[in-house]
C-alpha cells in the first residue's frame, strides 16, 4: 500500500516527468496553447504510458533478461513503444471511433515522446513488478496531464497580457514553464516512506 | 557472438512487430468513402468554423452522413455548394453571399485642439488587457460611454482568419472584398455588434444602441435615437423602431436609400462605410432618388 501511494505521489508531484525531470518538453510546449487540446494530449499520454509500461515490462522480463541483453534495453523499448502506438491507433480507429476522435491526432505525436521512454526506463531502474510498472506509467501520465493543463491555462492568460515584443510567444511561454517548474520543486521533499 | 545475438534478437523483434503492424493494417482497415476526399477538395480548407463544425473536414463528414445541409459554408459560397451538391447527387439552392457588418458608427475624429467632434465618447482610460471581452467586463459597462458601442480593441480582428476586419479610429470596419461571411468575428464580439448582411446593401443601420435617445446622444454623436424619421419616409414600410433602435426588414427593403437622406444622425449608410457623416452625400447606387 505504501509503495503504491509513494509511486503515485512521486509520479504526479515530486518526480513529475515534465516539471521536475524535464522529459517530454516538446508536446509540453507544442500542444499547450489551449486547455482542451492539452487535456486531450494528457489523456493520450496517460493511455500510452500505461500501455507501454506493460508491454516493455513483458519484453524486459521475458526476453531481455533471459537472453542477457539488458544493455540493448533502450533500443528494444523504442521499438516496442513505436509499434504499440501504431497498433493501438489502428485498433482504436476501427473499434472505438469515439476514443480515436478524442485521442487520434495526438497518438502519432507520442510515438517518439521521451516521457514515454523515460517512464519505462524508470520502471526498469526501480525494479518495479508488472502492476507497479503499469501504475507508475498511468500515474506518470496523470502527472503529465496535470502539468500540461496547468501550463495551458497559464498560457491562455499570459498570451493576453501586454509584454515587450521580443518576449511575445515562446520566450514568455518558456519563462512561464520555468516558473511552473520552480513551483513544482516545492514538492521535492514529499514522500510517504 | 554477443553482437550476432543482439542483431538477431532485435532484428527478430522488429520483424515480428512489422508483421503485426502489417496484419493489423489489414484487420483494422477502415474503408473511407471516396466522396469524403472530393467534398474536402471543394471546401476552402480555412477551418474558419462558420458552418458550426470544428473545421472543413468535420463539416465534409457531416454532409456525407446527411447531418449537415449543403451550403452551410459561407466562405465557399454558391460555387462550393453546387460542387458539393453534384458530388452528393442532390440539388442545392443558390447560396447568396453575406458579409459581416459592424453595427457601430462611433469611430472618432478630433479637431486640432484634440476635442472629440464625432463618434462615441471615451469616459475612462482603460489600462487592462487589450481585449474587448476583458474591457466589456469592467464596471460601468466598459470604457466608452455607449454601452452598446464598439470597444475597438480588435478581438474580432484576431478572430478573423481572412484579415477582413480591422479597427479604424476606434471602431471595427469590415472589408467586404475580403470578408467571406463566416461570422467568426460575430461570435468573438462581446457586444453582439456584428451581423450578416448582403454585400453592396445601400442602407444599413450602423448602430446597436437600445438606450433612450437622450442617453444615446450624451454618449455618442452618431447613435440611433429611435426618432422614427426613417420609418415614416420608407415607402415600403420596411423599417420598424423597437427598443429605440431602427431595424430594416431586408425582405421588404428595395434599397432606394430614402431613409439615409432623412436620418438626423447620418448613421444609415452605405455598408461600404465611406463618406460617413457628410450630409451632402447622396444615396449610392440609385440615381433615381433626389435629395
Amino acid at each position: 500500500m505504501e509503495a503504491i501511494l509513494g509511486i503515485i505521489i512521486a509520479a504526479i508531484l515530486s518526480q513529475n516527468f515534465i516539471l521536475v525531470k524535464f522529459y517530454g518538453i516538446c508536446p509540453f510546449m507544442g500542444v499547450s496553447k489551449k486547455i482542451d487540446t492539452a487535456l486531450g494530449m494528457g489523456m493520450a499520454v496517460t493511455f500510452v504510458m500505461a500501455l507501454a509500461s506493460a508491454a516493455c515490462w513483458l519484453v524486459y522480463e521475458f526476453l531481455l533478461i533471459p537472453l542477457d541483453m539488458v544493455y540493448m534495453q533502450t533500443v528494444a523499448f523504442i521499438l516496442v513503444i513505436a509499434s504499440i502506438v501504431q497498433v493501438v491507433e489502428m485498433f482504436l480507429k476501427k473499434m472505438v471511433p469515439a476514443l480515436y476522435k478524442a485521442l487520434g491526432v495526438f497518438l502519432p505525436l507520442i510515438t517518439t515522446n521521451c516521457a514515454v521512454l523515460g517512464v519505462v526506463l524508470v520502471n526498469v531502474q526501480e525494479g518495479y513488478n508488472f502492476l507497479l510498472s503499469v501504475l507508475n506509467g498511468a500515474a506518470g501520465g496523470l502527472g503529465f496531464t496535470v502539468a500540461i493543463v496547468l501550463f495551458a491555462s497559464v498560457r491562455e492568460r499570459v498570451n493576453k497580457a501586454e509584454c515587450p515584443e521580443s518576449f511575445q510567444g515562446y520566450p514568455l511561454a518558456l519563462i512561464a514553464a520555468g516558473l511552473l517548474a520552480l513551483a513544482f520543486m516545492g514538492f521535492s521533499g514529499l514522500s510517504i516512506t | 557472438m554477443d553482437i550476432i545475438l543482439a542483431i538477431a534478437v532485435l532484428g527478430g523483434l522488429g520483424l515480428i512487430f512489422g508483421l503485426v503492424l502489417a496484419a493489423a493494417s489489414k484487420v483494422f482497415y477502415v474503408e473511407t468513402d471516396p466522396r469524403l476526399d472530393q467534398l474536402n477538395a471543394c471546401l476552402p480548407g480555412a477551418n474558419c468554423g462558420g458552418c458550426g463544425y470544428a473545421g472543413c473536414g468535420a463539416y465534409a463528414e457531416a454532409v456525407l452522413k446527411g447531418e449537415a445541409p449543403i451550403g452551410a459554408c459561407a466562405s465557399g459560397g454558391n460555387e462550393c455548394a453546387q460542387a458539393m451538391a453534384a458530388i452528393m447527387g442532390v440539388k442545392a439552392e443558390a447560396v447568396t453571399r453575406k458579409v459581416a457588418l459592424v453595427r457601430c458608427s462611433g469611430d472618432r475624429s478630433y479637431d486640432k485642439d484634440g476635442n472629440l467632434v464625432r463618434g462615441s465618447k471615451i469616459k475612462a482610460e482603460y489600462e487592462g488587457f487589450k481585449d474587448c471581452m476583458a474591457a466589456s467586463k469592467v464596471g460601468g459597462n466598459g470604457p466608452i460611454s455607449c454601452k452598446y458601442g464598439c470597444l475597438g480593441f480588435g478581438t474580432c480582428t484576431k478572430a478573423c482568419k481572412y484579415g477582413a476586419i480591422s479597427v479604424k479610429n476606434g471602431v471595427a470596419v469590415v472589408d467586404e472584398d475580403l470578408c467571406v461571411g463566416c461570422m467568426a468575428c460575430a461570435a468573438a464580439c462581446p457586444r453582439n455588434l456584428i451581423v450578416p448582411v448582403e454585400p453592396g446593401r445601400n442602407v444599413v443601420i450602423a448602430c446597436a444602441s437600445m438606450a433612450k435617445g437622450a442617453v444615446t446622444t450624451r454618449g455618442c454623436t452618431v447613435g440611433c435615437i429611435g426618432c422614427g424619421l426613417c420609418k415614416k419616409i420608407c415607402p415600403e414600410g420596411a423599417i420598424t423602431v423597437t427598443n429605440n433602435l431602427a431595424v430594416i426588414d431586408y425582405s421588404k427593403c428595395t434599397n432606394c436609400g430614402l431613409c439615409a437622406t432623412v436620418c438626423p444622425k447620418k448613421l444609415i449608410k452605405d455598408s461600404n462605410v465611406e463618406n460617413l457623416g457628410d450630409p451632402t452625400v447622396k444615396p449610392m447606387n440609385n440615381p433615381e432618388v433626389k435629395v
